[in-house]
């Protein structure tokens, strides 16, 4: 039993912030790796990306959106609260050396996750350009926090209610024009988001790293439903992921593969109202 | 579970016995008795069932009662009212009047013998009548669920033996001087002396017998394959079928655990030395309980939720009940394991880690890696590993979707590709699961299918089709990319390879489409690279596993050992076991010296 310490609701409520203590897992856990979660004794097994942890204070942050049943169900569990099981650290963590200029794209939920990974990128001595997007304002999540590690930031929004209007690839497009020097574009959120992300740097042959996130079981290469096509070969993202290289990435197998389950989703929430 | 009443498991009753005159079946029974057993109700069910083809149900289902605790002067015919009793002889042992019967329908000539004191049998027969009566019982088989009925449900298949066929079957070991079946047994379980209990109705002799050397009998009478080891080695064998050494050690075993007689033993020797087992399956179990046994303190890592590794994610409910996992981890707990959950060896703690903190570690993490056939297509939706789409059923009990949250793989035209156990585990869970059609698609033939031969037959009973000596080559999506056929290629056989089995060889232009919208692909796993990642100086043989030394399974790191599926590649629970057990002993000798 994993004891939630303290929860916080962003975005109109739609993301949602866990601290959870285990210490194990802080004080092993490194930037880009993952834990797998299951609430309760009928709940399912979800991977999530460590969004920060504290080895001191034996503490690691999850954040997520509510999509399905689980993340649903976490919605009502506040501080204080039990979660059944967290395991990890899975995943291979984020390698990275000073390369000069790394631009950091997020959008909506995986910023959360960027900021771990850029806090990494910044440790290696690296300058920061952040680009992060989201539908309106209010799902801009953790901008003070990026804002802090960057050395440039730009924000864009859908509807234009907050920074620039637009999409992240068209602030991104306009840096890789302007600036040759960039080494590396990480780029972390929706799967339409990291493939559109992609397809641009490859034009402007940008070296891009992604972090995907499939369906997982067991988080430990067991079960093979994380299967990912990596330049025509299958990789397992448990084990050698969840980072790769972008422009290899078989975008549109993984969205296909990632809602293989979106009716039997639908029927879970449903089953849990009805109750 | 085991809900039947075992109340009446002390006393004899004779079924389905023939009146030597007239040649009409009745019963002895103990007047104690108000119904017979398999009448009784079993897990929740009311049953009636068909015992075996040789004790069929009896049409003249009349009685004899005796009554508890006295002589009878006589035994009477109730169909012909003629006197079974045989005044020449009496009873060996007590002296009290003895009674002619015929057993069953199937050594109807032979005579047989019911001491009307005790009601005990053999009393008055010579060594070599005995044996040849023991020679003319057939093989008792295990009652089973209609074969219609266990589709629709994940309930056990077959109800283990009842008390009256566990007495026959044990009648018919030879009780051999030098028996081989213990040699057949990767535990060396002592085979004729806990049929001995049996016999002598001592079953709780026979279940401590048992336990002394293996740790899980309630497991491997259900999973392991016997007829590939000590019922192989039976002498019965070479006439007839061998004795059903696997059927009645689960018997014993379900008795003790329904009576609840196996207590764990105080462990008054302390050797203060502490040991690691990465891992809590059939392997991780038996070095837990045999060096907790020998006084180590012994800690469990294992990374799922659950302890029990393959027995709680890969063997599905009808053939090993998760209750008897659990039943069996508790037993280990008892000794004293302490079991950590969720913790993955090799990411949140390192073989370095355990050994500053341990005197030794085990490690039994199994080839948990899924192979798949590198073929186009392979990663359309609904084509999944079998250990995916086993762990979904069975661990995270995606059969009771959406009560349990975890989505159940579904589909009407299955195919699973490959011919082991778990190829017939993952199609009979997708039977059960509302599947149309289930067929095995296997590239060699029907005699070299890997799997044990009662689930061969259990899957060809419940209807799976089996396509035999054929390939797949390539698998066909829609516009949604969800898998909907199978391009496949015949094959042939040729000489044997390496395993020693025949080659199967692709028959050029023999290309066929197979339609499908479900496909488990269950051609083995490989070994996990975690370990070897956080261990670089660990040794690997050329398949990719870890290299240890045979005598003592120890690995190329000092005080770190290895067996199982890690270690020989995907083999059985008792394999693994043995593994374990060797381990075992060499950590013991090591660590204390000796």
């Amino acid at each position: 039993m994993y004891e939630i310490l303290r929860k916080e609701e962003m975005a109109r409520g739609s993301i949602i912030r866990l601290d959870i203590h285990s210490p194990l897992i802080a004080s092993k856990a490194k930037a880009g790796q993952f834990v797998i979660i299951r609430v309760n004794e009928q709940g399912e097994r979800i991977p999530l990306t460590i969004a920060d942890c504290d080895a001191y204070s034996g503490v690691i942050t999850i954040m997520f959106q509510i999509v399905g049943k689980t993340t649903a169900l976490l919605r009502n569990y506040k501080a204080g609260d039990y979660i059944k099981d967290v395991v990890g650290p899975l995943g291979k963590p984020v390698e990275m050396e000073k390369i000069g200029t790394v631009i950091v794209v997020g959008g909506g939920t995986g910023i959360a996750i960027l900021h771990h990974v850029t806090k990494a990128v910044k440790q290696a001595g690296n300058s920061i350009i952040g680009i992060l997007g989201a539908r309106s304002k209010e799902y801009i999540i953790m901008e003070e926090e990026m804002a802090e590690l960057c050395d440039e930031m730009v924000i864009t929004t859908d509807d234009g209610s907050y920074g620039t209007q637009g999409f992240v690839t068209t602030a991104l497009e306009k840096y890789l024009q302007e600036r040759p020097d960039i080494a590396l574009v990480y780029a972390i959120g929706p799967i339409v988001m990291m493939k559109n992300v992609c397809k641009l740097t490859k034009k402007y042959r940008v070296e891009t790293k992604v972090s995907l996130n499939p369906i997982m079981i067991d988080g430990t290469g067991m079960c093979g439903g994380c299967r990912v096509s990596i330049d025509g070969k299958t990789k397992f993202c448990c084990i050698d992921g969840p980072d790769f290289d972008g422009h290899s990435v078989d975008f549109d197998e993984l969205e296909k593969r990632n809602n293989m389950y979106l009716k039997k989703e639908k029927d879970a929430l449903l089953f849990s109202i009805r109750q | 579970m085991f809900d039947y009443d075992v109340k009446y498991l002390k006393f004899k009753t004779y079924l389905n016995t023939y009146c030597p005159h007239c040649n009409k079946s009745f019963n002895v029974k103990h007047k104690e008795h108000d119904h017979l057993l398999y009448h009784g109700i079993y897990q929740g069910q009311k049953l009636d069932l068909k015992l075996s083809p040789y004790l069929d149900v009896f049409e003249n289902d009349s009685s004899i009662e005796v009554p508890k605790g006295e002589v009878l002067s006589d035994l009477i015919c109730p169909s012909c009212q003629n006197s079974l009793l045989d005044p020449d002889i009496k009873c060996a042992e007590c002296g009290s009047p003895v009674a002619k019967i015929t057993l069953s329908a199937y050594a109807k000539l032979l005579p047989f013998y019911v001491c009307l004191k005790h009601g005990c049998e053999w009393h008055g027969l010579s060594k070599a009548d005995e044996r040849n009566i023991k020679l003319k019982i057939p093989r008792q088989d295990m009652p089973e669920q209609d074969q219609k009925l266990r589709v629709h449900n994940f309930l056990e298949v077959p109800y283990g033996l009842t008390t009256e066929l566990t007495q026959l079957e044990a009648g018919r070991c030879l009780q051999c001087t030098m028996p081989k079946c213990v040699n057949g047994c990767p535990v060396n379980v002592d085979i004729p002396a806990f049929i001995k209990c049996i016999r002598a109705d001592d079953y709780d002799g026979a279940a401590k017998k048992i336990k002394e050397r293996n740790i899980l009998p309630a497991v491997c009478g259900r999973v392991c394959p016997q007829e590939e080891q000590c019922e192989a080695h039976c002498v019965l064998g070479i006439k007839d079928r061998p004795v059903a050494i696997g059927n009645l050690e689960r018997f014993v075993a379900d008795w003790a655990m329904k009576m609840d007689t196996i207590k764990a033993p105080i462990i008054k020797h302390r050797m203060n030395k502490k040991v690691a087992v990465v891992g809590s399956g059939p392997g991780g179990i038996t070095v837990a309980g045999d060096l907790l046994q020998l006084g180590y303190a012994v800690t469990v890592y294992e990374a799922l939720h659950e302890p029990g590794g393959v027995l709680v994610y890969g063997i599905p409910e009808f053939r090993l009940p998760k209750s008897i996992v659990s039943f069996e981890i508790d037993y280990l707990r008892k000794l004293g394991a302490k079991i950590e959950l969720n913790t993955v060896i090799g990411t949140a703690l390192t073989v370095d880690d355990l050994l500053k903190e341990y005197d030794a570690v085990y490690l039994g993490v199994g080839a948990g890696l899924p192979k798949f056939m590198g073929i186009e297509g392979e990663n359309l939706c609904n084509i999944f590993s079998a250990n995916e789409y086993l762990t979904r059923i069975n661990l995270m009990k995606a059969y009771r979707f959406p009560e349990y949250d975890t989505p159940k793989p579904e589909g009407n035209k299955v195919v699973v590709l490959g011919g082991g156990n778990v190829a017939m585990d993952s199609a009979r869970n997708a039977l059960r699961c509302g599947a149309g059609e289930v067929t095995i698609v296997y590239r060699r033939s029907r005699k070299e299918l890997p799997a044990r031969e009662e689930e061969v037959r259990h899957a060809m009973e419940e209807g799976i089709n089996f396509k035999l000596l054929t390939n797949p080559i390539a698998f066909v999506g829609n516009d949604i990319n969800w898998v909907r056929g199978m391009e496949c290629i015949r094959m042939e056989l040729g000489d044997p390879d390496a395993s020693g089995r025949r080659l199967p060889i692709p028959i050029e232009g023999s290309e066929f489409c197979m339609e499908t919208d479900l496909v488990i692909v269950a051609i083995g796993t490989g070994p996990n690279p975690l370990i070897f990642n956080s261990t670089p100086n660990l040794a690997r043989n050329r398949w990719g596993y870890i290299e240890v030394n045979p005598e003592t399974m120890e690995t190329s790191i000092p005080n770190v050992y290895a067996g199982g599926d890690i270690v020989t590649g995907s083999a059985t629970v008792i394999s693994a076991m043995g593994a374990g057990r060797v381990a075992a002993n060499a950590i013991h000798k090591k660590l204390s010296g000796e």
